[in-house]
């Protein structure tokens, strides 16, 4: 059991050992969400705060239904109804919610970096849920978590993230949790959307589609993010699908037990088609359980003391 | 000069005294599953529930024990009481291990098994968690050892070894099972 954190900003500041305590707890949590009763007390009580300035339906759905599985008390804060609109910065809006004394602000900000500025000037405890094109740890989290439950490891796994990652704040956090778990990382994508630069993160760049598949034990398909793209970075989404698209043609020249990822939300007949998406390899359903029980056990995690740990009779 | 030294070495190693050795354990284990033989006129209706973690392979011991007297397999539960206990924001967050129950514990007896009674805290926390699985028809207590300084209304139905300690003192059971030895010791502070 290894976990000194009052947060959860990056995966990037983590060792692999708080990674595994974070997937272990997460496999503990998953079996409350399968019992009659799909609730414990353990943060009953606490109040934790969904303060989403970009817009997120999965995301926080997941984290408002961890919460509630845990007994906290949930509020929702979104951009287009709150004061954000009405001028208040970042600080006074979380100062606010301190105020109000939230135990957690799960935050999703459109500037990388704002988790970590709000845990410099508020108590509360702080989990990103996604910061600019920075890190969105429980994705990766979550992906890894599904990743080891369906091969029994991280380890030596050759796993592909495909698509958009110049802009995919869940290609860099999954980059940091799968290296420093020891997988092998292969990312592809036209050459504007995947640099050569990820090359200095321990992960292989490749832009030919059937040598980023050939061998993988993981595809991770990621969404194209028309709405973090300034300008086009390739000619047109059509050519995009014809060179980087998953088909069933494709699917079929990589091995047989390859397990088929997407974070959500999925843009069918673009990075993948409908038949490979609900296929036998497709886990992509099974990321959206599993991201509950890694969001209930981030929050609990986060909200331990800071006393010694011991078991009393 | 001897005092001295005496008095570092219990510095360095805390006092620590032997209670029950392997032979002891195992006769109260035996007295404890006659008498739950005793409490229960069904054994096709009693089950047995061990708290993680200490709890957990005493409860196995016990269904040995019980599948001797009534000739029929005892099933056996694993429940961890972390998520139900309620001083989270005093220490890190302890590690949550696994629970199953492999039965339907509806209209059940149920022995909920640990190797010590202290506080009563995890007994409290085990009651909650064990709820959530299903409505059992009673719910019985069984301990190796009641060390005593209830906080909590909570009282065993079955114990091995009544042990008066001080507050500060350490109770240690150690099982075959997880530790290669058994034993139960004392340790002062």
């Amino acid at each position: 059991m290894n976990w000194p954190h009052e947060h959860l900003l990056d995966i990037e500041s983590l060792t692999a050992a708080e990674i595994t305590t974070v997937l272990d707890t997460a496999r503990a949590f998953k079996a409350v969400g399968e019992r009659a009763i799909k609730k414990v007390p353990a943060l009953r009580g606490k109040t934790v705060v969904n303060l989403f300035a970009e817009p997120s339906t999965r995301t926080r759905i997941s984290f408002e239904l961890a919460a509630q599985r845990l007994s906290a008390d949930v509020i929702n804060f979104s951009a287009d109804a709150s004061s954000f609109k009405k001028g208040e910065t970042l600080k006074d809006t979380a100062r606010n919610l301190e105020a109000l004394n939230a135990d957690v602000i799960v935050i999703r900000h459109s500037a990388s970096g704002a988790p970590q500025f709000l845990s410099r000037v508020v108590q509360s405890h702080i989990v990103n849920a996604g910061d600019g094109a920075h890190e969105h740890p429980t994705q990766a989290l979550l992906d890894t978590f599904t990743i080891r439950e369906k091969k029994g490891r991280v380890a030596g796994l050759n796993v592909t993230i495909l698509g958009d990652i110049l802009y995919s704040r869940v290609a860099r956090s999954n980059i940091w949790a799968l290296t420093k778990l020891g997988a092998h990382v292969t990312l592809c994508g036209p050459s504007t959307l995947v640099p050569r630069v990820f090359e200095r993160l321990g992960c292989r760049v490749t832009h030919n589609m059937d040598e980023a598949i050939a061998g993988a034990d993981v595809i991770n398909l990621l969404r194209i993010q028309h709405e973090r793209q300034r300008k086009t970075m390739f000619p047109s989404l059509g050519e995009y699908t014809s060179l980087f698209g998953l088909t069933r043609a494709r699917l079929a020249r990589t091995q047989p037990d390859v397990l088929i990822m997407h974070p959500g939300p999925i843009n069918r007949g673009v990075e993948i088609d409908s038949e490979v998406a609900d296929g036998p390899n497709s886990v992509i359903l099974e990321q959206v359980t599993n991201g509950i029980a890694v969001r209930m056990a981030v929050l609990y995690l986060v909200c331990g003391g800071k006393g010694p740990q011991e078991l009393a009779g | 000069m001897r005092a001295d030294r005496k008095g570092l070495a219990r510095f360095f190693m805390p006092a620590s005294k032997l209670i029950l050795d392997g032979p002891a354990i195992q006769r109260a284990l035996t007295r404890i599953a006659h008498e739950i033989n005793e409490r229960n006129a069904d054994p096709a209706a009693v089950a047995l529930v061990g708290i993680q973690r200490g709890g957990v392979h005493v409860a196995r011991r016990l269904a040995a024990l019980l599948q001797q007297i009534w000739g029929r397999p005892v099933p056996v539960g694993i429940l961890d009481v972390t998520m139900h206990r309620d001083d989270l924001h005093q220490q890190l967050a302890p590690e949550v291990h696994p629970t199953e129950i492999p039965f339907d514990p509806n209209d059940k007896t149920l022995v909920l098994v640990d190797d010590v009674v202290f506080h009563g805290r995890t007994i409290r926390a085990a009651l909650d968690a064990l709820i959530d699985f299903g409505r059992p028809a009673r719910i019985q207590l069984a301990a190796l050892i009641d060390r005593g300084h209830r906080e909590l209304p909570i009282k065993p139905d079955f114990v091995g070894k009544n042990l008066p300690t001080e507050l500060a003192d350490r109770v240690i059971v150690k099982l075959a099972e997880a530790d290669g030895e058994d034993g139960v010791y004392l340790e002062k502070p």
